[in-house]
């Protein structure tokens, strides 16, 4: 018998998925983390650390949630006035989840909605998150082999949640700029023509991550059609339901299928989470909400592998129960969110920075295509690795949620306080005035050039897209794409 | 419906068994000492409720652990953003140190090779993704926990090759059962990745010897596959003999730091040693790095919430709290165990002799109308609809004996046990007189002859198991 290499042992004894790249964590995007990790920014001890703008979590109203937690011990199955309740929670296991946590998810879900649909608590099934409430779903609508068909750009976590385990493709369905990313009918039916796997369903992230639309309901409509049409599923990721802010609203896929009398809703299933609305990712409530009763019963047996603490359940049952809390939790928080994004974007104004126009989400999506050396991928990575290591910011490349274009960035806003998003603007100024510097420099040298030389450059240095580092093209001279402005 | 996956059209998770109908039959009629004191009484649930109490006075004296709070300041804010998969390094490295207080410090874990889950289910389920590929075998001693057929087999398409166990040595595991066991394997075409045992084990309540344990080691080491051990129960050992872990064995062999440690793999969880099911805390243990790697990314599907890493570290780095616990827990489970031993024996009913878990292996061969598993679900359902007992067959455990039935006793008082031991001592007696009047006097003399030898056997024997609950 051959003996084998240790290697090649070692990855005969593990399943290909432990010893695989599946999980996607070794892309060259993690450089952006590592580099946040080695060198974390904070105001007094590492004022020049590198500036989290990766992270989409809602910190904004953290200060609120103590103060109720402090104010209703007995929320908690710990203190004096909970205490009593100890024993029946710790013991509770059951996978349906406590009726009062089930009934206070439904109130929610309804409220972030401003009320216009209902929702059944005994349709709410319990998961790890909404990461495992994705690898459920999937589990649960497709074979391995099959395909979900998603609108790029789209969270990179998909690749992992939906693929890993499961088996399952992803199709993409392209979406540009020069309509603002929109979703149309005919990149749908392109896609779904062209995949080379069976389609299942369609996965859209309503709002929008990482561009942090909404879809109107005219769109929202025609999905729910062109799924019906197809006998495919549409799982609709709502977990920035309530991040909406200004003039932005949100509509559920809930209240589009109301519209619709023939919808075939046994196809409609919604992903929730309290991770983004509450800011609460550390408490693992994720939700799957289904309309086909098949799907809830065999999505709640699943359940056992990611159960809600019960510990966290009686929490979350009391505080979302707690309607004049929850009402003004979600009005602060879409003030405060609506503050952070306006002095971000008022500071990128100022800048001539471009970003697209969105109403919702934990980020920004911000246009830097007219600083790349060429429009590619490779020049969108020289340019992220000078925003990170140089710039200090650590931003998500638009390559990582497999945009179509080079050149669109996320930019997180809700996870930092206002002085770090100063220092953070700061910094976004100096490397513009820097860029502007560069280029008068050598606008000024290559004018000099010029007048040595017999023929012409072939490109004038204003039309020129080059970038290297150290030397950048001109800034203000290059006016943002006017489509980067464009109504959605 | 082909718009739904193969996992949901087929009963892979095992839910429709009919050893779940004693389950709804609970749930339509669940006994109450007031309010409904002639309902069924659940016996079949693997659950801890006898020492809440020592929690509960914890929390009364360590106020900051209980509400939150570090050195008197809120930390809600902090854990509630707390989602890192690596976990909360102070609660692995207690929960570590209290799997070493379990072994009586004789080994040591090093929380960097643990891997937080969503209970033992999950670190379960896992375990397979990572060392297994669909279709892939693993080898399990029979009887053993039903919920491992959802666990191990259903969203993975692993397989699972039974080690069969028999009443004839007390269902341990011996060489020719592996062997025999590997080579059906081999029959079935089936690839053998590794084995997997619950030691204390559910439904037996009895614990690995060394010599299993050698024998496992060994098989493992010449086959080169995987040995994962649950134990889940470790902290429920009561009786006067050691807990051996699998981990003592690698020491002893001086394989601590060898090849082979890094295919043998522990999972723990919080559900049954501290009676924290509801809280979802799971643990892999693993010495192979690249295990702890993929594992701890997959955790993302379940990582246990923030909040109970917190109030379980400050708990478990309580070296005080820990100690009262282990000892109290132990003597509690004695006496409760003892009472239902004693009530069965006035039942004229025995089970396998066991000093761990939260239930016995009972034996109700005597019971059986005809040797067979259709007579063990007879009696099955005239104990739940007749004795309102909710029970576990050993069938539902994949036990290739019919009549043993796994009986739980940590998850009611001690007036509720007595009530249940009543119920079934006047069930034997009744139906010992029915059968006294049905029958010829010759086979009445052949069966009462029957019994006496067999019960004289079982009350000699130190070999008998129990099944399991979800």
């Amino acid at each position: 018998m051959v003996a084998l290499t240790a290697e090649k042992q070692d990855h005969n004894l593990l399943s290909r998925m432990a010893a695989g790249d599946g999980h996607g964590e070794n892309s060259a995007y993690f450089d952006g983390w590592k580099a946040y990790e080695e060198n974390p920014f904070h105001p007094i001890d590492r004022p020049d650390g590198v500036i989290q703008m990766g992270l989409a979590e809602n910190q904004l109203c953290g200060d609120l949630m103590r103060k109720w937690v402090l104010e209703h011990p007995e929320a908690s199955i710990c203190t004096a006035e909970g205490v009593n309740q100890f024993s029946d929670i710790a013991i509770f296991q059951d996978y349906h989840g406590l009726p009062e946590f089930r009934q206070a998810v439904a109130k929610f879900m309804e409220k972030t909605r401003n009320n216009k649909v209902k929702f059944d608590p005994d349709r709410i099934v319990m998961s790890g998150g909404a990461t495992g409430a994705h690898e459920t779903v999937a589990f649960c609508l497709a074979n391995p082999g099959d395909g979900f068909l998603v609108p790029t750009p789209y969270y990179p976590g998909f690749d992992r949640d939906l693929r890993w385990r499961t088996g399952v493709n992803l199709v993409p369905v392209t979406c540009h700029s020069s309509n603002g990313f929109k979703i149309t009918v005919e990149a749908l039916d392109a896609a779904y023509e062209n995949a080379r796997v069976p389609v299942k369903g369609l996965l859209i992230t309503n709002p929008s991550n990482p561009l942090g639309t909404t879809l109107d309901r005219d769109c929202l409509k025609s999905l729910v059609k062109f799924t019906n049409d197809k006998g495919i599923h549409l799982i609709a990721d709502e977990i920035y339901a309530a991040t909406t802010f200004g003039e932005s609203e949100f509509i559920s896929v809930a209240e589009v299928i109301e519209e619709i009398p023939d919808c075939n809703r046994d196809l409609i299933h919604i992903v929730y989470s309290l991770s983004k609305d509450m800011g609460l990712p550390g408490l693992r409530v994720g939700i799957i909400y289904s309309y086909n009763n098949r799907v809830v019963q065999i999505a709640r047996k699943m359940s056992s592998f990611g159960l809600v603490s019960s510990q966290t359940q009686h929490l979350i049952a009391k505080m979302l129960s707690d309607e004049d809390f929850v009402d003004e939790f979600i009005r602060k928080s879409k003030l405060r969110l609506a503050e952070r994004h306006a002095e971000l974007t008022t500071g990128l104004d100022g800048l001539g920075i471009g970003w697209l126009k969105a109403g919702a989400g934990l980020f920004i999506w911000m246009d830097l295509r007219n600083l790349l050396k060429t429009a590619t991928f490779d020049s969108e990575m020289e340019l992220w690795r000078v925003i990170v290591h140089k710039v200090k910011l650590n931003v998500s490349p638009g390559g990582s949620c497999h945009c179509h274009e080079p050149g669109w960035f996320r930019v997180c806003f809700a996870n930092m306080d206002h002085q770090t998003m100063e220092t953070a603007l700061e910094r976004i100024r100096v490397f513009t005035s820097q860029i502007e510097e560069e280029s008068l420099k050598l606008t000024k040298q290559m004018a000099k050039k010029k007048k040595c030389w017999q023929s012409s450059l072939r490109l004038s240095f204003k039309d020129t897209r080059r970038f290297e580092e150290g030397f950048f093209s001109p800034h203000s001279p290059v006016p943002p794409s006017p489509l980067v402005r464009a109504q959605i | 419906m082909k718009q739904l996956s193969t996992k949901v059209t087929s009963n892979a998770h095992g839910q429709d068994s009919s050893y779940f109908l004693g389950w709804e039959e609970y749930e339509k009629n669940p006994y109450d000492e007031i309010k409904n004191p002639n309902g069924i009484i659940q016996m079949g649930l693997a659950e801890n409720q006898l020492c809440f109490d020592l929690i509960e006075t914890w929390l009364a004296k360590n106020p900051d652990a209980a509400g939150l709070k570090k050195d008197g300041q809120s930390i809600f804010k902090e854990l509630a953003l707390f989602q890192d998969y690596h976990g909360l390094p102070e609660f692995k490295k207690a929960l570590a140190e209290f799997m070493e207080e379990i072994r009586e410090n004789r080994v040591t874990f090093d929380p960097r090779k643990i891997v937080l889950a969503a209970g033992s289910t999950s670190a379960n389920e896992t375990l397979m993704f990572c060392l297994a590929e669909p279709g892939d075998a693993f080898l399990l001693p029979t009887p053993y926990y039903p919920g491992f057929d959802r666990d191990l087999k259903w969203r993975t398409g692993a397989e699972i090759v039974p080690i069969h166990c028999s009443s004839s040595n007390g269902f341990q595991i011996t060489e020719s059962a592996l062997q025999q066991a590997y080579q059906q394997a081999q029959k079935l075409d089936l690839n053998v990745k590794g084995i997997l045992v619950t030691n204390p084990s559910n439904p037996l309540g009895t614990m690995l010897t060394r010599r299993e344990l050698n024998l496992l080691v060994d098989f493992i080491t010449s086959k080169n596959i995987h040995l994962i051990s649950d134990e889940i129960y470790s902290g429920t050992v009561f009786g006067f003999e050691q807990f051996v872990s699998v981990m003592d064995v690698l020491k002893e062999k001086k394989l601590e730091d060898s090849e082979v440690s890094k295919r043998v793999h522990v999972v723990y969880s919080l559900s049954k040693d501290l009676g924290l099911p509801g809280f979802r805390v799971g643990a892999i243990y693993s010495n192979d790095e690249m295990v702890v790697s993929a594992a701890t990314k997959m955790s993302s599907f379940g990582l246990v919430s923030s909040q109970t890493q917190y109030l379980l570290s400050a708990l478990l780095s309580d070296k005080k709290f820990t100690g009262t616990y282990l000892n109290e827990n132990k003597k509690r489970l004695k006496i409760r165990q003892r009472q239902l031993v004693s009530g069965l024996e006035a039942a004229g009913v025995t089970c396998l002799k066991s000093n761990a878990g939260l239930f016995c292996w009972v034996d109700m061969r005597h019971l059986l109308d005809t040797n067979t598993f259709e007579a063990e679900l007879e009696l099955w359902k005239k104990i739940v609809y007749e004795v309102k007992l909710n029970i576990s067959p050993g069938s539902s455990c994949h036990c290739t004996e019919p009549g043993w039935f796994r009986v739980c006793f940590a998850n009611m008082s001690e007036e509720t046990l007595d009530l249940a031991m009543k119920r079934l001592k006047e069930y034997v007696e009744s139906t010992d007189s029915n059968r006294l009047i049905s029958k010829s006097s010759h086979e009445r003399i052949k069966s009462l002859r029957k019994r006496t030898v067999s019960n004289w056997v079982f009350r000699v024997s130190w070999t008998d198991r129990v099944p399991d609950e979800r």
